[in-house]
């Protein structure tokens, strides 16, 4: 591996920069910078790696813990604080974490109350976090999961993959377990803004592997990827680059028609940069969302509109519908109080 | 032939090192259909595995194979982590207690070791995963112990069986796994999964004589 702060240069690809001390350190020497930056917030524990509210074990709340790979920043380390995830752990880049971080979290958080996982549909995190389950249910541990599976973009629906609908998961489970809901209740109002959420992704170029140094894949001039993951894999279509109101066009219609969105349906958009691209480019995303919906009458309550769910240094962004419920909405506006996340208070 | 806790060590030994050696290719192969961290993640794992051998030179078969999961499981992640992981400790406690196995304790151990992937991955042949390499080693090493083969030839016709299985899974359209999300695009690109389980088979072939030389390197298609 590159020791050199400017990574080397691969047969056929452009050098990337990237202020980093040495690719293997990366994941390490983030967590460390995330745990001095934030430390009256979260503690910062090593060996196995996670990240726990400063103030838990909380009793008689339900614990919220969720995990993924690094790469994502600030999800999943960003979302832990009041009123959002009591626990975090982050795997290697784009790895998801291993059963024993997930365990090691589990009981340094959870109270009585029990255990909810916010798990992305992803095959090593679904496996990871079940073999983490299986053991704590044998300890006697109340544990229940939600699987976020908004990605549109999926071949079929059972590998649809968890996309923007995670952070928004998140915190309406994180809002309903602060307010001191029992493990089902936050499980259900979870389980509900995951089946009310639909995501798609467009990638302008692919992201950086820093042990490869390289990029994940090569985007021509004009080309643009319709329905990237987060994790640097290429999407399922390949298109040219249209100007944004087309694209966007596009786009949430197909959200619409997965998510059977109709007129006058409230609604929470999410308009997530992934990494590389401005929040200039962000807001011109968002004018179109918004006159989208404005033009199928589709009530745009709520919105959020930044850096959320990142993959590395990929340009382009991903947009995220969520239906809404009185409930939904009062638990979306509560306090929160995280690295990333933070209103209310 | 019987197997002792020395030929396990070094099997696991030869493992790491070929992975070591392997771990750039891997993670191109994941590159391609993938999000490319094979090479690495797996490297990370049978490094942490060959950290704990020392201190197993006492210990049986199966708690060697035991710390060797548990090791995989903490330290790799995403989806090879627990497959290689269950798969290891699966065999452990079959062999618990075991200092010396024979081919058909080895057979044995790999059926329960193939249960364990297919169990965790929720997998099938056909889906473009380490199972289409490993399976058809699996059966062509039973059955040639079945047939009384040496333990020699059985584990030389399983490894040809594991690189053919390998090799097939290039013209399969992924259902399982990161691959899956490229739908068609995955066609034509070699599984980075069957790719190193293909090189932990090399290194339990041959643990009496020479250690696989870079004729099998597989060059990404």
């Amino acid at each position: 591996m590159s020791d050199t702060v400017v990574a080397q240069m691969a047969p056929g690809s452009a050098q990337v920069k990237m202020l980093i001390n040495a690719a293997d350190t990366v994941v390490s020497d983030a967590l460390e910078g995330f745990a001095q930056a934030y430390p009256g917030m979260v503690r910062v524990m090593r060996d196995p790696d996670y990240v726990v509210r400063a103030d838990a074990p909380l009793p008689q709340r339900v614990a919220i813990i969720s995990g993924g790979g690094s790469g994502h920043e600030p999800m999943h380390v960003g979302y832990v604080g009041r009123g959002m995830l009591t626990a975090a752990c982050p795997g290697a880049i784009f790895t998801s974490p291993t059963p024993d971080q997930i365990l090691a979290a589990t009981r340094v958080s959870a109270s009585q109350a029990g255990v909810l996982y916010i798990i992305k549909n992803y095959a090593g995190d679904r496996m990871n976090f079940e073999i983490a389950i299986e053991t704590l249910l044998t300890e006697g541990m109340s544990v229940a999961s939600v699987v976020v599976a908004d990605d549109i973009a999926s071949p079929s629906r059972d590998l649809r993959r968890g996309a923007g609908a995670t952070i928004i998961v998140e915190k309406i489970a994180g809002a309903a377990a602060e307010m001191g809901v029992s493990l089902a209740e936050c499980a259900e109002v979870a389980r509900r803004a995951e089946r009310q959420s639909r995501s798609v992704g467009v990638a302008l170029s692919a992201c950086t592997i820093p042990a490869l140094a390289r990029s994940s894949f090569h985007l021509g001039d004009d080309e643009i990827e319709i329905g990237i993951g987060i994790h640097g894999e290429v999407g399922r279509q390949r298109a040219t680059l249209a100007p944004v109101a087309q694209l966007v066009d596009h786009l949430c219609g197909a959200l619409a028609d997965d998510l059977g969105l109709r007129e006058g349906d409230r609604t929470l958009a999410l308009i997530n940069g992934l990494g590389a691209t401005t929040r200039m480019e962000l807001y011109i995303v968002f004018c179109e969302v918004a006159r989208w919906c404005a033009t199928r009458r589709v009530v745009l309550e709520r919105s959020l509109v930044g850096n959320y769910m990142t993959s590395l240094d990929m340009a382009g962004c991903t947009i995220t519908f969520t239906r809404l419920d009185d409930e939904l909405l009062q638990l979306w506006d509560a306090p929160v109080c995280t690295p990333a996340l933070r209103w209310g208070v | 032939m019987q197997i002792t806790v020395d030929h396990v060590i070094r099997f696991l030994e030869r493992a790491a090192a070929l992975i070591r050696e392997h771990a750039t290719e891997l993670t191109e192969l994941d590159t391609v259909i993938g999000d490319a961290d094979h090479g690495t993640n797996l490297n990370r794992g049978f490094s942490a595995v060959v950290v704990k051998l020392d201190a197993l030179q006492d210990g049986d078969i199966g708690t060697i194979l035991d710390v060797t999961g548990k090791t995989l499981l903490a330290t790799v992640g995403g989806a090879a982590g627990p497959l290689y992981g269950t798969a290891f400790r699966r065999a452990g406690a079959l062999l618990a207690g075991r200092r010396t196995i024979d081919g058909a304790d080895i057979a044995a151990a790999l059926e329960v070791a193939l249960e364990g992937i297919i169990e965790r991955g929720r997998v099938q042949r056909g889906e473009k995963t380490m199972l289409d390499a490993i399976a058809p080693g699996v059966e062509t090493f039973r059955s040639a112990i079945a047939q009384g083969k040496s333990l020699e030839e059985a584990a030389r016709s399983a490894l040809a069986a594991v690189e053919e299985g390998m090799r097939a899974t290039i013209p399969m359209q992924a259902t399982k796994g990161r691959a899956a999300f490229l739908g068609p695009r995955s066609i034509g690109h070699q599984d980075p999964g069957a790719t190193s389980a293909y090189y932990i088979a090399c290194a339990m072939v041959g643990l009496d004589i020479d250690p696989p030389s870079d004729q099998h390197a597989v060059q990404q298609s």
